[in-house]
């Protein structure tokens, strides 16, 4: 068998093969508040990942005996369309669908004052109507904005962002050929003013000093995604402010 | 002693409010000594005490807060009630026969049904068990006649104005009966379908643009001009008819 | 799992025993539970292994069988693990189809084998794109006392350590098995170590008690050259950056000491 060419994914530059930089996110675009029935809702595009989260509750749950005594149940489900993916995907949940579910709730787990609310439940559904490597970070990052958006109290909005190893260098925000391809993958959520990590996963293989490396990268990457989330849920809102404030001259 | 944004500045979930020698209040929390807001709102002070006023919110049942519901199950002893809150009401039959309930003789559907819907006080509520409600009130009760319609709960000040200017323009204008429930619902009855969706329609114009200053008299010309069209419309189908037959 | 609600006073006492380096069980904060390994278990299984890490128990079997590659990778051999919560080991354990705590314990034990590249897959491979050895590893825990992830990833190690291969030859396109055994090609020994972190302190190899009061555990499989090769946060609460440098520290050391009671040279 011929050998194939490996083509290389970072050139010697250290440009990807899509463009950017080692430490450069993908383009991210962000909607809050876009689904009518939900309490609250958001949008995420971040390269090619087209992401929708929304949110109910709190609100009574059912089936009863799954009421918590006291605290609310955060329930979380991940789920990806059967066109999301090249291949068509079954509508079931896959047992990696079942993993990242529970990882993305326990991420919100730390950020929800769901103390507040015993015997109740907050469901977080996530969609990924198109997906193109971190779905669960760009989810975590919309459905944080959901819960923002439902009006639900929280300790911190959390972003989420994936450091890895491609091609022996250290990158930020791997989309699905650097994944795929690369060496190493480390998703990471993160609430910036508490400093606090809330999803941390890693599969590949990296040395300790690539590894803190790695880390330090991820949570630079969920900086600047923070700030991105508060202009989103302020875009909504900025309006509301100013007429407010006339509102007040008025008075 | 800093503090961190200005008075109605807007703010998102954990920014940085304050440091100590705050209190922290609605929709803030406290975590080492600094205040952290818990919604996107504006920030407000009074004294020591610092606030935000949350622009998205859902119902938090409030003791003395008058509330419309609906009647979701009939129980033993009394109604539960959804109030569009977290939790599911409870009135208790004893509250409305202004006696201790007797099983053998009481019965209570004939009362209050699956599917009805009552306009109730909040009595009693903490955060372990459903709010309690009382009808026992001038006012409060069944509701048999008028439509419901929902809006933001954060948004009902807006809906009354000050003074409770803004309801009064709309019944005024309308002709119709409002009630508000602090829930969100809101009752409109008035002497035909088509005035209370009138009144409707000027509900949901004041929720879209509860930001927008000088709302009043938009709403009451809003009012005007669609009645105005309707009588308009309804005087030349007359006419034209009269025509034809004459 | 038990009922959600722990009493506050062994919260407190662990907590309170935690800040002064102790723990109710006498061990040191990075200390293990006695391990013990017993290969072989299962004489039907191609290959076997029983764990016990202090009450906690687990067996491994692994079964070799045939069949196709996934397309993406043609000339490798497959691997998957599946793990059981058997109702017997413990009184919050139900029957049923795996739940998310069973997937999450196979698929954190997957990830380790599968990123350090445990089992060389390449030489699993009979006719590229045809056939290949499928591994199955099942997760089979006895004993439920705490920290399944640990003891079940050094229960499949040992496992995987003395599975037998049977010897074929591909005759006409078809694969017909001849007697004798090859030994699995293995190449490394992902190992994986398991914090809790009670009090904001981490605690190695948690027991069920102090499983029941931790905030959050992080689990951190390192390969024979001290690479870590799988991570997984688990759990409500969050770990500092700090937390999470110290753990790796630790999980080297930790690694290297459990390690050498499977892999004997």
């Amino acid at each position: 068998m011929p050998k194939k060419k490996v083509k290389k994914v970072v050139n010697k530059e250290n440009i990807r093969h899509d463009g950017r930089k080692l430490s450069e996110l993908r383009p991210i675009k962000l909607e809050v508040g876009i689904l009518g029935n939900a309490d609250g809702s958001a949008y995420i595009e971040q390269g090619k990942n087209k992401i929708l989260a929304g949110v109910y509750g709190p609100k009574e749950v059912h089936p009863k005996h799954l009421a918590l005594p006291d605290r609310s149940r955060l329930r979380c489900r991940y789920h990806m369309a059967p066109f999301s993916v090249q291949e068509r995907k079954s509508p079931a949940p896959s047992r990696r669908d079942i993993e990242l579910s529970k990882v993305i709730r326990e991420a919100f787990e730390p950020s929800v004052f769901t103390e507040y609310y015993p015997k109740t439940s907050i469901d977080i559904f996530i969609e990924v109507l198109q997906a193109d490597g971190g779905t669960r970070c760009a989810s975590i990052t919309a459905a944080s904005l959901a819960l923002a958006d439902a009006g639900i109290p929280l300790r911190d909005l959390v972003s989420a962002c994936a450091a890895g190893k491609v091609d022996g260098r250290i990158v930020l925000d791997l989309n699905d050929k650097e994944d795929k391809e690369g060496e190493a993958d480390l998703p990471l959520a993160y609430m910036s003013n508490l400093n606090a990590i809330t999803l941390l996963q890693m599969d590949g293989m990296l040395t300790s000093e690539e590894f803190e490396q790695a880390i330090n990268l991820a949570l630079e990457g969920c900086n600047q995604i923070y700030q991105l989330q508060k202009e989103a849920l302020k875009a909504k809102y900025v309006e509301v402010k100013e007429t407010m404030n006339e509102g007040a001259d008025e008075q | 002693m800093p503090v961190f944004y200005e008075r109605r500045q807007l703010v998102t979930p954990g920014d940085l409010l304050a440091d100590n020698n705050y209190l922290a209040g609605e929709n803030t929390f406290k975590e080492n000594g600094k205040i952290y807001a818990t919604h996107t709102g504006l920030v407000n002070y009074e004294n020591r005490n610092i606030y935000v006023m949350a622009l998205r919110s859902f119902y938090a049942p409030l003791v003395g807060d008058t509330v419309i519901g609906k009647v979701v199950e009939v129980i033993l002893s009394g109604w539960i009630i959804d109030v569009k809150a977290p939790y599911l009401a409870m009135l208790r039959a004893s509250d409305v026969l202004e006696r201790s309930f007797r099983p053998q003789i009481d019965d209570l559907p004939s009362m209050f049904d699956v599917g009805d819907i009552i306009i109730a006080k909040i009595v009693a509520s903490d955060r372990t068990r459903g709010p309690l409600l009382t009808v026992r009130e001038p006012g409060l009760g069944k509701i048999t006649r008028g439509q419901i319609t929902e809006i933001t709960p954060t948004k009902i000040p807006r809906l009354i104005g000050k003074k409770g200017s803004m309801i009064t323009t709309i019944k005024k204008e309308v002709g119709c009966q409002i009630l508000v429930g602090q829930n969100g619902l809101v009752l409109v009855s008035g002497k035909s379908p088509k005035d209370e969706r009138l009144a409707i329609m000027a509900i949901h114009k004041i929720e879209r643009e509860a930001h927008t200053s000088g709302l009043t008299d938009r709403v009451a010309e809003m009012i005007k001009t669609e009645k105005h069209e309707k009588t308009e419309v309804r005087r030349k189908d007359a006419q034209e008819k009269s025509q034809k037959s004459g | 799992m038990t009922s959600p609600v722990v009493a506050r006073m062994k919260q407190k006492r662990m907590a309170d025993l935690i800040s002064l380096g102790k723990r109710l069980d006498e061990r040191g904060l990075t200390d293990y539970r006695e391990a013990q390994i017993e290969i072989g278990v299962i004489e039907k299984a191609e290959g076997s292994a029983r764990v016990r890490l202090g009450k906690t128990e687990v067996l491994v079997g692994i079964k070799i069988g045939l069949g196709e590659p996934f397309s993406d990778v043609p000339n490798q051999g497959v691997l998957t693990v599946n793990a059981e919560l058997v109702p017997l080991a413990s009184p919050t354990f139900e029957p049923g189809p795996p739940g998310e705590d069973a997937i999450e314990l196979a698929r954190v034990v997957d990830r380790g084998i599968r990123e350090s590249k445990a089992i060389d897959l390449e030489k699993l491979c009979i006719t590229p794109g045809k056939k290949v050895f499928i591994v199955f590893i099942d997760l089979y825990v006895l004993n439920y006392d705490g920290n399944l992830i640990d003891a079940s990833a050094l229960a499949a190690l040992a496992a995987l350590l003395n599975t037998k291969v049977f010897n074929y030859e591909v005759k006409e396109g078809e694969v017909q098995i001849k007697p004798g055994y090859k030994s699995l090609p293995i190449r490394n020994y992902p190992i994986a170590v398991t914090f809790a972190k009670i009090n904001d302190k981490l605690v190695v190899d948690p027991c069920l008690e102090e499983e029941q009061v931790m905030e959050t555990r992080l689990t951190m499989t390192i390969e024979k050259d001290e690479k870590v090769c799988a991570l997984q946060k688990s759990g409500k609460g969050y770990f500092r950056i700090q937390q999470i440098l110290e753990a790796a520290k630790i999980a080297r050391q930790k690694a290297a000491e459990l390690r050498k009671l499977v892999v004997k040279k």
